[in-house]
């Protein structure tokens, strides 16, 4: 099974149209991976689809690079 | 002579609110060219292979594929075939759009390639797009509407609205090129097309913008549009004949066929285009409107309302009915509107109807709605630049009320100098447009 990481930087390559490589874990959505305010609302929609979890709004403000992504799945959803 | 007799200024002021009245084209100094086309048609991807296309009489309609329509009472369209849309648009961009939208966009790109007009800071705010389309993103609206009642509202996305609304190929495609003028959108059902672009030309006349994209896209072909249309009793049922099924003015005729894809024009003024040395392909020289006052779905009777935008066209071109050679048909093969639209050339052109070349470019790509008048605009500059008209196919038995010289079966070759494309749609709006050689 996949790690939350790899199914994390899935996502993003797919909402993003970015290549593998450039999704680090310290990548900014809006300023390394050209993403733009609407993106990451329905990057934020995208892993909550992808982890059956839900973001709420005041949290995902402060999802801004890769790694607080993982780390908020990390934290949030024990499960995945 | 002049001297012989003063005439009284009362006389003179009548002429002259006569002359005012005729004359509702205040500024032909500003005279509108065509420097570039695109086009998308289920006969090709590009403006060549559908040119190409439409002089072989290639036939676009075939059973749909976008989805199961079998069980519908209409079973086929014409679809646009191998359109990738990466290959035309960013990958990241295109899937934010509907296909209406990656099909306008795309269109508007080859337009402006053709023309070769250079866009930079010193001209981007004298340069506008005017690209409608008669539904939008119905596809889009669709899928949505299920995930909103499988998901709720939490899995809207974010693109759903600029997906779908119409105004959005413009915008889109000003955001793309940097286009800075006027950026407008037209809404006339299947008339769009040629309202955007005769509107496009009046903003080049008027000074509102050198340069402005103008036509239609659509992508029609979905399940509620097409159990729609077929509800409004406006399709084709030939279904054991698709191929068979657009003949407009052919006896057997029995409604129009869904097609998609997109028409756009690159209107230029004609110093403008002069000073850059840029292909000129024709002048759109006028433009006329009208609207029925009739019925939702059907033609006025005797095609008076079609009859009188076909004489405002011509007036406003300030052109004689005789001096027009060609005509691109609304031609849709409904029963109500072909008769309708040869009643009303009748009525416009007189005894210069039996001379008039005919055809419509439906019988071959299918009823592109919002998009028929781009792509048949597109199609009537082809025609008096390479001075070749593509046939009407299908047309095997014609209707004896039907007729007019309608080019059946093969494309020819003919002298054209003026040549009209006329548009018709639902709510009883018309639209023609009226091109000449230049």
């Amino acid at each position: 099974m996949n790690t939350i990481e790899e199914r994390v930087k899935k996502v993003v390559v797919e909402q993003l149209g970015v290549s593998e490589d450039q999704v680090t874990m310290e990548a900014s959505f809006v300023d390394d991976l050209g993403a733009d305010s609407l993106d990451t609302v329905e990057l934020v929609m995208a892993l909550e689809e992808e982890f059956d979890a839900e973001i709420p709004d005041d949290k995902a403000e402060n999802i801004t690079k890769v790694k607080d992504a993982v780390n908020y799945i990390k934290a949030t959803a024990p499960d995945a | 002579m002049a001297n012989k007799f003063k005439t009284p200024s009362c006389i003179i002021s009548i002429l002259k609110k006569i002359n005012i009245s005729m004359n509702n084209r205040p500024r032909r100094d500003r005279r509108v060219v065509v420097t570039g086309m695109g086009a998308i048609t289920p006969v090709g991807i590009e403006l060549a292979e559908s040119w190409q296309g439409m002089l072989k009489g290639k036939n676009g309609v075939s059973y749909i594929t976008h989805f199961d329509a079998s069980s519908f009472p209409c079973t086929f369209a014409g679809e646009v075939d191998n359109f990738v849309p990466g290959e035309y648009l960013p990958e990241k961009i295109a899937r934010k759009m509907d296909r209406f939208m990656q099909f306008g966009l795309a269109c508007g790109n080859q337009a402006i390639k053709d023309s070769g007009l250079e866009i930079s800071e010193s001209n981007a705010h004298r340069v506008g797009a005017y690209i409608g389309s008669g539904i939008g993103g119905v596809n889009t609206i669709e899928s949505t509407t299920h995930i909103f009642k499988e998901k709720g509202a939490a899995r809207i996305s974010p693109f759903y609205i600029p997906m779908t609304i119409t105004n959005m190929i413009s915008g889109n495609l000003s955001i793309a090129h940097g286009l800075k003028g006027p950026n407008l959108s037209m809404v006339t059902a299947c008339s769009t097309g040629t309202h955007a672009i005769g509107e496009a030309g009046r903003l080049i006349e008027y000074g509102d913008a050198d340069v402005m994209v103008a036509g239609g896209a659509e992508a029609p072909i979905s399940p509620t549009a097409l159990a729609g249309f077929s509800a409004a009793r406006a399709l084709s049922r030939r279904n054991d004949n698709p191929e068979f099924a657009s003949r407009p003015w052919d006896i057997g005729r029995d409604g129009f066929v869904m097609g998609e894809g997109a028409g756009v024009l690159v209107l230029e003024e004609y110093a403008h285009a002069k000073k850059r040395a840029a292909r000129i392909y024709a002048e759109l020289t006028g433009f006329g409107m009208s609207g029925d006052a009739y019925h939702m779905t059907r033609p006025s009777p005797g095609g008076e309302g079609a009859s009188r935008c076909m004489d405002n066209a011509l007036r406003n071109a300030k052109i004689d009915a005789d001096k027009v050679q060609y005509l691109n048909a609304h031609g849709t093969s409904t029963p109500q509107g072909d008769l309708a639209e040869t009643q009303a050339i009748k009525l416009s052109f007189g005894d210069h109807a039996k001379k008039l070349v005919i055809s419509s470019n439906k019988s071959m790509i299918g009823h592109l709605l919002g998009a028929a008048g781009g792509v048949e605009a597109v199609m009537t500059v082809m025609s008096i630049y390479h001075q070749l008209i593509p046939p009407t196919i299908n047309l095997v038995d014609p209707d004896p009320a039907c007729d007019l010289d309608y080019v059946p079966g093969e494309a020819r070759q003919h002298k054209i100098d003026v040549a009209l494309s006329n548009s018709f749609g639902f709510g009883g709006t018309n639209g023609t447009l009226v091109f000449s050689k230049i």
